[in-house]
């Protein structure tokens, strides 16, 4: 019965292309070829096109919408607006906050650039040609673009939809533009902890306005077949069952008639989960038309309307002893969430995952609390990278810690050794509320400064400053949280967030596997196919994985805050784990021992004590179609939702040199170091790329990025004249190393790494930069720190005096 | 995204270009590199009714060596004049800015007539031909006229160039081995319009020099040509006090724009700093020969 | 507004058709070619998805009128491979994790491809710098320019098509 093996051992795991190896990916073929399958290159019979008509004012009554001109050229079929949507009820559309936001705009406008009409037409130079003839007549109102004035008394009343309602999704609220107040921690303890510290330091810092900005645009293809009463929609979707809930909610359709494909994406990080309008005005027109419509927007329609990030007004202060101690921390945070509150983060959240922001450090006591207003902007938030504000947490806590090092007078290191939680602490539970799991950061940060040689740069750095010269030395020790999340507090439209993976194994060997989540250039079809190879003993090659055919696909949330390896990885691992059960019950039938009398060796299961009795996976899969044992059902498959029981707590070091140009202002990045715990390593060389990638998102936040408004709310720099995306000249090169310290409750112990480069990157810029000032007694700088923004800084302190 | 409706005109001469442009007024514009003119399309902030593409005019070509000057037709791309062993050995302060402008695949359709005659303040030849003293030549339906950088730029996409005239050459010099050149540009990232940007020209007698010419990119609604600042280095060793001198002089009469690249007072600031780089690299290159 | 008779070579191909003055070379090569390996990421010719290969230069295809490609020689991605055998780029990309979306990915290889006819053998700031025109969101550029680089050695080495 077993194959006799020629290869040793160390060739068939190699073989096997499992996990911990940086095997090539399988999914690479297709794009080298211009091959690739995104929304745009999908060509269905009889599509039609559709855009919208967009605000030019950011606060605005509509008076009237004159379609005449339109509709009478040739070749446009209908001209949607919110009062073609109201007997649908889709003229307004429930967010996955708790808030409405408007699909066209109804009656008025609450930011620039927000939908209007939505124009369909046969091709979409006539959809271009007849947006330009639909006559809009505005009565422009008073505009609130200051967040900290949206809840004064005399304050222009944005969403006066809501205005009568005292709660729009997320608790009791105080003012019609105060949207939420959420507070977490002990606010009496921690204010007594401040009273008796003897040292106490306060910040007040702006995370700007920043946009995710993937290379693809959003866009989709609704398609209604009359025949069938049955609706598809080709999107680009991280969440695509989400996605589909959604859209039976609100259209009142069955997800049984009901398909969401989302094939390959150009980029993701958070700017496609949720539901916008093009995708609404799309399957409205699809189902009335009964043709497939088309929408894809524009740069700056991405830029300036769709999901955008951050933009939290914060305050940090930390309380600790003489040596820098800490013994608390308090922060409270205004955040601008635009016009709606249309946040993609788990419900009970309103400020996603902030209360991380006790990060790498042992605080015994904390205080938190955030308040989300509305203004005249797009509406958004959570997005790019940000793993449910844990960015913001991140930045805030590890620019504080860097304030305490500058007012106790130590280096920027030794405060962070002397706070960090310690390794015995695991799991360590958070004064605000996190179990993290496992960790060991003075390891992580001892390897990275000995690797930078730390105390050769703090040298450095101290006879540059003699000479005058602006250089700065950044470091960044951050944990984050990732991998939503257990369904007792992580929910989305009340599904809670686990997530899936069936995996069906073929008679000759080879097996697919579909899971809930969807990939947008993360490997996901080969690092799934990594894990299942190794727990089934099937060569990756083998396994081909499929997600975003919500038909097809178990149900699942998606992908964003790096769920896929801390849930959907769990999931892959669990279902293959069912499939190994199953498989050693028919190896003991085959090889006519108990199932206790073997043991499973790469590929196969061993007859203990007797190596020629094997039975390989191959063996196996065929018999399970063949030779069951009695009572047995046929078949080799399985499927796992997997509810984890904690999230996961990646964590890093990160360690940044720059050199300023101190009569330009302009930041050289001299060197980066980025080392990365993530718990078990899937692929080294994808993991590799996403900290490459993500820090390279870091470096464009932290130096360039921002989504600007002037008084009365035009946005400025959305297209990529002015927001700032790096080329290859302005990246510099990144280091990357790692430890692993794997996940005590993850099936394969591993954490997830896609959005750690953006929590941690960014802080280490910023710190580097302010640091490189910290001999004048500089404390904070704020971000982007253009060479604009630096020159100012150094203006001001006269440091650029000609020699 | 997606352009207007046009009809679209290819030339072969440069008198039927001209005829066209008097035939269509207004209505048509010259589609030489396309690069500032078609994204302009796209976004429907130009919405010509006629394109008259002059990418096939022969006369309109070619880098050559004419009375003791060099002349570059109009439709000559930035890669040519980066390829041009010509203008590297001549004048090279031209090369030296084309590398800066835009990115490869921009350089390869952008052409030095675009650049210098679209009157975009942010384009970087037009300060470059200011600096070298460079002549324009236009051809219009009365004839030929030549006309000095120097005197070109009139206002925010303003320039002397007529509505029924078209670019043919620019005419520029051939740089001795006493003169020194450089052009430093500041900006936010490869391929960006400046902060602010200096080109300089210096003629040097010994260690002293005997003539400098001064301008300036993106600073004010058009290039702008820092008399005073050449001025006052002439007849002057160039030290740190006479570099410091000009730069203030430049600095003066910059009025740019507050906008996302910075705030006045910075690129005010910046092109006086750029000033100082290129006063003392174009000495340094003096020095090499 | 007539439409005008062009008529390109195509990845070698002869192609004769019929367009509107208006239309984007981009949009005539995706929408009436099936070429769908140049891609749309901005419309202000910033991001450089949709180079490709014209007359011996990389061009920004959404800048470029597909009037102005008449009697012209278009390479785009899908020429780049002879039959299975992949170009040397395209293996550089694969063994290197130069891609991850793939989204920008069609234009990389296009501009790589000019750029190392430019100069066969760039250093990593020649590199950097030839690809200034191309944006990309997910790589962070690094492992691009390796893939780059190891196209530019198995070229240099005689192996493979140029």
């Amino acid at each position: 019965m077993a194959e006799a093996s020629t290869m040793t051992l160390e060739e068939r795991e190699a073989t096997l292309g499992g996990i911990g190896t940086s095997r090539k990916r399988k999914e690479d073929g297709r794009f080298i070829r211009g091959k690739g399958n995104y929304v745009d290159d999908l060509v269905l019979p009889e599509l039609v096109c559709g855009d919208f008509v967009r605000s030019p004012y950011a606060h605005a009554r509509i008076k009237s919408i004159d379609k005449a001109a339109a509709l009478e050229l040739p070749g446009v079929i209908a001209v949607l607006t919110a009062d073609d949507l109201k007997p649908l009820s889709l003229h307004w559309m429930p967010t996955l906050a708790g808030d409405t936001a408007a699909v066209l705009a109804d009656e008025k406008v609450h930011f620039q650039n927000q939908e209007v009409a939505f124009v369909i037409a046969e091709d979409r130079t006539t959809v271009a040609d007849a947006i330009q003839l639909v006559d809009v007549d505005y009565e422009e109102l008073a505009v609130l673009v200051d967040p900290k004035k949206a809840m004064d008394k005399d304050a222009p009343i944005l969403r006066e939809d809501v205005a009568e309602k005292d709660n729009v999704g997320q608790g009791a609220r105080k003012h019609p533009n105060h949207i939420f107040h959420w507070e977490i921690g002990d606010a009496e303890q921690t204010e007594k902890a401040f009273n008796d510290a003897a040292v106490t330091v306060k910040e007040s810092m702006f995370y700007q306005r920043v946009h995710p900005c993937p290379l693809e645009p959003c866009a989709c293809v609704a398609s209604m077949d009359p025949i069938a009463g049955a609706l598809t929609i080709y999107g680009t979707f991280q969440a695509p069952h989400v996605i589909r809930t959604v859209v039976s909610l609100i259209s009142g359709l069955p997800e049984s008639k009901i398909r969401i494909v989302s094939p390959d994406v150009g980029g993701g990080f958070g700017n496609k989960v949720g539901a916008y309008p093009g995708y609404i005005c799309a399957a409205v027109g699809s189902i009335v038309l009964g043709r497939p419509v088309k929408w894809m927007e524009s740069r700056m329609d991405n830029l300036s309307t769709t999901a955008f990030a951050r933009d939290y007004h914060m305050t940090g202060e930390i309380a600790a002893d003489a040596d820098g101690k800490v013994a608390a921390i308090r922060c409270n945070v205004l955040a601008d969430h635009g016009a709606f509150n249309t946040h993609a983060q788990p419900m009970k959240w309103p400020a996603g995952l902030f209360n991380v922001v006790t990060g790498s450090y042992d605080f015994p006591v904390g205080f938190c609390s955030v308040d989300g207003v509305y203004t005249n902007k797009a509406p958004g938030g959570v997005a790019y990278r940000c793993s449910f504000r844990v960015t913001e947490a991140a930045y805030l806590v590890e620019r504080m810690m860097d304030v305490l090092a500058q007012k106790i007078g130590v280096s920027k290191a030794e405060i962070r050794m002397r706070n960090f939680v310690q390794p015995e602490q695991f799991p360590y539970n958070s004064c605000l509320g996190w179990e993290y799991d496992s960790g060991n950061y003075p390891a992580a940060l001892k390897k990275v400064l000995e690797a930078v040689d730390y105390e050769g740069l703090l040298k450095e750095q101290a006879e540059k400053r003699k000479q005058g010269e602006l250089m700065g030395i950044g470091i960044a020790t951050f944990t984050e949280i990732v991998g939503a999340g257990p369904s007792r507090n992580c929910d989305i439209v009340g599904i809670g967030m686990f997530d899936s993976c069936e995996i069906r194994v073929h008679p000759t060997g080879s097996a697919v596997a579909r899971l809930g989540t969807k990939g947008t250039g993360q490997a996901h079809e080969t690092t799934y196919a990594q894990i299942i190879a190794t727990q089934l003993g099937i060569p990756s090659d083998d396994i081909t994985v499929e997600e975003g055919d919500t038909d097809t696909a178990p149900y699942g949330l998606g992908t964003y805050g790096s769920r896929s390896t801390p849930v959907g990885a769990a999931a892959a691992a669990r279902a293959a784990q069912k499939i190994r059960a199953k498989a050693q019950k028919i190896a003991a039938h085959l090889l006519e021992v108990g199932e206790n009398d073997l043991e499973w060796e790469v590929d196969r299961y061993v007859v203990k004590g007797l190596p020629e009795k094997s039975a390989t996976m191959r063996e196996i899969a065929f018999a399970a179609y063949s030779n069951v044992p009695e009572g047995m059902e046929p078949g080799l498959e399985s499927v796992d939702y997997y509810d984890p029981p904690n999230f996961t707590y990646p964590f890093g070091a990160y360690v940044c040199v720059v050199d300023i140009d101190r009569f330009t202002g302009e930041v050289s990045v001299r060197r980066f170091y980025a080392l990365d715990d993530c718990g078990t390593r899937i692929n080294p060389m994808v993991i590799e790329g996403q900290v490459h990638g993500g820090l390279t998102e870091a470096f464009a936040i932290a130096m360039g990025q921002e989504i600007v408004f002037d008084e009365i709310g035009n946005v400025m720099g959305a297209s990529l004249m002015d927001y700032f995306l790096p080329t290859a000249v302005e990246t510099p090169e990144w280091e990357t190393d790692y430890t692993v310290t794997p996940s005590p409750h993850h099936p394969i112990g591993a954490k997830g790494v896609g959005e750690s480069p953006n929590v941690g990157g960014v802080p280490a810029f910023s710190n580097a930069v302010v640091d490189a000032f910290a001999h004048h007694g500089v404390t904070h700088l704020p971000m982007p720190h253009t060479a604009s923004s630096v020159w100012n800084a150094i203006n001001g302190l006269g440091l650029n005096k000609q020699p | 995204m997606y352009p207007g409706k046009f009809d679209y005109h290819k030339p072969d001469s440069v008198a039927e270009a001209v005829a066209l442009l008097g035939q269509f007024g207004d209505d048509a514009k010259i589609l030489a590199g396309g690069h500032s003119l078609v994204p302009m399309m796209k976004l429907r902030l130009a919405e010509p009714a006629n394109l008259i593409d002059v990418n096939g005019i022969n006369d309109l070509k070619g880098i050559r060596e004419v009375d003791g000057g060099i002349c570059i037709g109009a439709t000559t791309t930035q890669a040519e004049i980066l390829a041009s062993t010509l203008l590297a050995g001549s004048c090279a302060l031209i090369p030296e800015a084309s590398a800066l402008i835009a990115d490869p695949q921009v350089r390869y359709c952008a052409t030095a007539g675009g650049n210098v005659a679209n009157g975009d303040p942010g384009n970087d030849l037009p300060a470059i031909m200011m600096a070298l003293d460079a002549t324009y030549v236009l051809r219009g339906p009365k004839g030929t006229r030549s006309v000095a950088a120097r005197d070109f730029y009139k206002g925010v996409y303003t320039t002397d160039l007529g509505e029924d005239e078209l670019l043919i050459e620019l005419r520029v010099p051939v740089l001795s081995g006493n003169q020194g050149s450089a052009y430093e540009k500041m900006k936010r990232k490869v391929g960006d319009y400046a902060i602010a940007a200096s080109a300089v020209v210096l003629t040097m007698n010994g260690t002293r020099c005997e003539s400098a010419a001064i301008a300036l990119t993106n600073v004010a609604e058009t290039p702008l040509f820092a008399a005073d600042a050449g001025a006052s280095l002439a007849g002057k060793t160039i030290d740190e006090d006479a570099i410091t001198e000009a730069a203030r002089l430049a600095m003066v009469i910059a009025t740019p724009v507050a906008d996302l690249r910075g705030t006045v007072e910075f690129r005010t600031a910046m092109v006086g700093e750029m000033t100082r780089r290129a006063i003392r690299k174009a000495v340094a290159r003096t020095e090499e020969v | 507004m007539a439409k005008k008779q062009i008529s390109l070579t195509i990845n070698g191909r002869s192609v004769e058709a019929l367009v509107e003055p208006r239309t984007l070379l981009v949009h005539f090569l995706r929408e009436q070619q099936g070429l769908k390996g140049a891609h749309i990421g901005c419309e202000t010719s910033h991001c450089g998805a949709c180079t490709v290969d014209l007359n011996g230069k990389s061009v920004k295809s959404c800048t470029i009128f597909a009037v102005q490609a008449d009697g012209g020689e278009v390479l785009s991605v899908e020429g780049l491979s002879s039959g299975a055998e992949l170009h040397p780029l395209q293996e550089g990309f694969f063994e290197e994790h130069g891609l991850q979306c793939g989204y920008c990915t069609p234009g990389m290889l296009m501009r790589a491809y000019r750029l190392l006819q430019e100069n066969p053998n760039p250093t990593n700031e020649e590199i950097r710098m030839g690809i200034s025109g191309n944006l990309c969101r997910c790589t962070g550029y690094q492992n691009i320019v390796k893939a780059i680089r190891f196209a530019a050695d198995k070229i240099g080495a005689g192996e493979g098509a140029d």
